[in-house]
């Protein structure tokens, strides 16, 4: 197994949780969670509805209490104190705009509180304004902007008033396509130019690998891996990760000794070490690193089930002992032909069995809009 | 279409009907018999027999007391209703049915109680002398008239006051919290402001009735404090001066369409904060 790399060395600890635990109404929502978050750090809690990563962030924020565990902030435990006094403010769901206040008196609030001056509000919310665009929109009232300006809008009065972190609750969740695309962009921007930490909660994976220097991947109220987007894309510690992030072919195998491993009935090189002989292990390899080759130089071999056209690539399913792997190649296959493929050794990631074995990697009953489906039903039931 | 256009207007008949016999025909009359002598002709003495020195007191006593209810009811009501909107889910369901509970009983059963209270040989001052005080007097003050006024009418400011607390988001006060308001300052920030509609719709609910009200004045003031209410069952029902009494009504009803305008008003001086105004 990997180690996952600490990210940004020299940037200090500023948040750490230990061992946080936390149920609603007996049903147990966060279980032992542990996390470091460093100054100026990119950090994204990801993972599907119903896994707890909205609970840690609103117990980083002072809005729930863990039944256990202890919140630590700058080195200080803050268990117990309440929002208002926290040097944390947060971007909600569906932004929480003040509806009595235009967008100047709203970006103004937290500044009003803190008794600053008339002159140093008004030159704060200006620049505040230019930063995301909205200069000119001061008197204007919040249910008249768009989405993307609400969005920009809640942004701005979190950020006016200097917090350390900034807690980002799947905040662009209610915007379409392309604003979400341009808005990633920018709020990467901010955080590289404020150096205020970003934790940032999404269920959305491409979102967290585009914007994050370090994610978080959660489920059933467990933290299932910490690392950089490449690591948690390339080195997933289990079933579950592999699954949730990309697309990928889980298979069943044994590692027979370092460096070796087995599975599809061969036996495989791998970079792979520190497993038990024999060890029984989850094997993973992503669609887009299986090469197809001629039969006659071929590891593996088997038919081609369906192929998908996606545009700058061909999605194929092909079936290997009964296994239906999913390829994605730029060459054009047929359906029904016998091809070979071959996997190269650094494209082989070996996972230790966890209890998500078994449930995710296999296409034989594959389409868009069942995995849609499935995504759906697995965050209702977590 | 033409008949279904007709079946329309026929579907909207019995409201016409009603509206006609239950609202316009009752206002005509009022008009009518206000701007009429006892003959039937046009007058205007009525009107003016109202600015005697007697009538101009009722009216400023009846507006004047209504105003202290009204303040007094929001004083209360604002923090009642505060506290049942930020309780558990079913108890403020028991506690709404308790404040609505004494509606359900008649206005004398609950006026004539207040009397058996507040008497000077009543429970309040039985309680009083029994604990070692001094009695005090309240029944036929101005006080014991208001009293009565708070009570009656207090229900109809809670109501209106905890129906738009309660549907304030939750998020909007963590949002508050989030940018470092205190419990105090979201109250005086948020929930207030938030919550200006309820509070003009409580006012206008117990200050209308407030001012026609009759019979509370009669019991717990002594008859000494005469309201525009009881001026004018008076005339109808004693002195069978239906005209003096029409025009009483007339103005009456001029004087509280003024109030309604004023409330109006700030309301739409509140709408216009929304869509552009600044507060500092």
């Amino acid at each position: 197994m990997k180690k996952t790399v600490e990210n940004k060395p020299g940037g200090g600890k500023i948040v750490e949780l230990k061992n946080i635990s936390k149920a609603f109404g007996g049903e147990r929502v966060l279980d032992g969670i542990s996390l470091d978050i460093h100054d100026d750090e990119f950090i994204t809690l990801l993972g599907p509805s119903g896994c707890g990563k909205t609970t840690t962030l609103r117990i980083i924020g002072g809005f729930e209490t863990a039944d256990s565990g202890d919140v630590f902030f700058d080195g200080k435990k803050i268990n117990n104190l309440p929002p208002h006094k926290r040097s944390v403010n947060t971007v909600f769901q569906r932004y929480a705009l003040f509806p009595h206040l235009n967008v100047y008196e709203n970006i103004a609030f937290g500044l009003r509180i803190s008794k600053k001056t008339e002159a140093e509000i008004r030159s704060a919310v200006k620049n505040m304004l230019a930063k995301v665009n909205l200069s000119g929109f001061e008197r204007r009232h919040v249910d008249s902007l768009s989405g993307g300006q609400q969005q920009r809008v809640a942004i701005a009065r979190a950020l006016v008033n200097q917090p350390r972190v900034l807690l980002l609750d799947e905040p662009l969740g209610a915007l379409d396509l392309k604003l979400r695309k341009d808005m990633q962009r920018e709020l990467k921007e901010m955080q590289k130019n404020t150096g205020i930490t970003f934790i940032y909660v999404t269920h959305d994976q491409e979102e967290a690998l585009s914007m994050s220097d370090t994610i978080v991947v959660m489920a059933d109220g467990k933290i299932q891996q910490i690392g950089r987007p490449e690591d948690i894309y390339n080195e997933p510690e289990n079933a579950f990760v592999a699954n949730f992030i990309g697309e990928s072919n889980i298979v069943d195998g044994v590692m027979l000794e370092d460096y070796l491993v087995s599975f599809a009935g061969q036996t495989f090189k791998c970079e792979d070490k520190g497993f038990g002989k024999n060890e029984p292990v989850d094997v993973v390899v992503r669609p887009e690193d299986i090469d197809i080759v001629s039969v006659a130089d071929s590891m593996l071999t088997g038919d081609v089930e369906s192929v998908t056209f996606k545009g700058d690539y061909y999605e194929i399913i092909v079936d290997i002992e009964g296994f239906k792997w999913m390829i994605e190649t730029t060459d054009r296959q047929t359906v029904g032909a016998t091809i070979g493929i071959s996997i190269d050794p650094y494209e082989i990631q070996v996972m230790r069995k966890s209890i998500y074995s078994g449930t995710f990697g296999d296409y034989s009953s594959f389409s868009d809009e069942i995995d849609t489906l499935s995504d759906a039903k697995a965050g209702e039931e977590a | 279409m033409k008949r279904a256009f007709s079946f329309r207007k026929l579907a909207a008949a019995p409201h016409l009907v009603w509206s006609v016999l239950f609202i316009v025909a009752p206002l005509l009359f009022v008009a009518y018999y206000a701007f009429t002598d006892s003959t039937g002709a046009f007058t205007l003495s009525n009107i003016a027999a109202l600015t005697a020195e007697n009538y101009r007191m009722t009216f400023l006593r009846s507006i004047s007391y209504s105003l202290i209810a009204t303040v007094i009811c929001l004083m209360i009501a604002y923090p009642v209703a505060y506290i049942i909107a930020r309780s558990r889910k079913h108890i403020q369901g028991t506690l709404i049915m308790l404040i609505m509970l004494p509606m359900w009983m008649n206005l004398l059963i609950r006026t004539y109680s207040w009397m058996a209270i507040i008497q000077d040989t009543g429970f309040l001052n039985e309680i009083l002398s029994a604990v070692g005080l001094n009695k005090i007097h309240i029944i036929n003050t101005p006080g014991a008239v208001i009293l009565g006024m708070v009570y009656n009418y207090l229900p109809y400011m809670i109501l209106p006051i905890y129906s738009v607390i309660v549907k304030i988001d939750h998020r909007l006060i963590e949002a508050a919290r989030d940018l470092g308001a205190s419990t105090s300052q979201v109250l005086t920030k948020i929930t207030l402001p938030l919550s200006i509609s309820g509070i003009i719709s409580g006012i206008t609910m117990v200050f209308v009735p407030s001012i026609s009200t009759f019979y509370i004045s009669q019991k717990l003031g002594g008859g000494n404090y005469d309201m525009i209410g009881d001026a004018i069952e008076r005339q109808f029902m004693s002195n069978y001066n239906y005209n003096l009494g029409a025009a009483m009504s007339f103005v009456l009803m001029i004087l509280i369409l003024l109030c309604m305008a004023v409330m109006n008003r700030f309301s739409d001086e509140e709408e216009e904060a929304k869509t552009g105004g600044m507060i500092i």
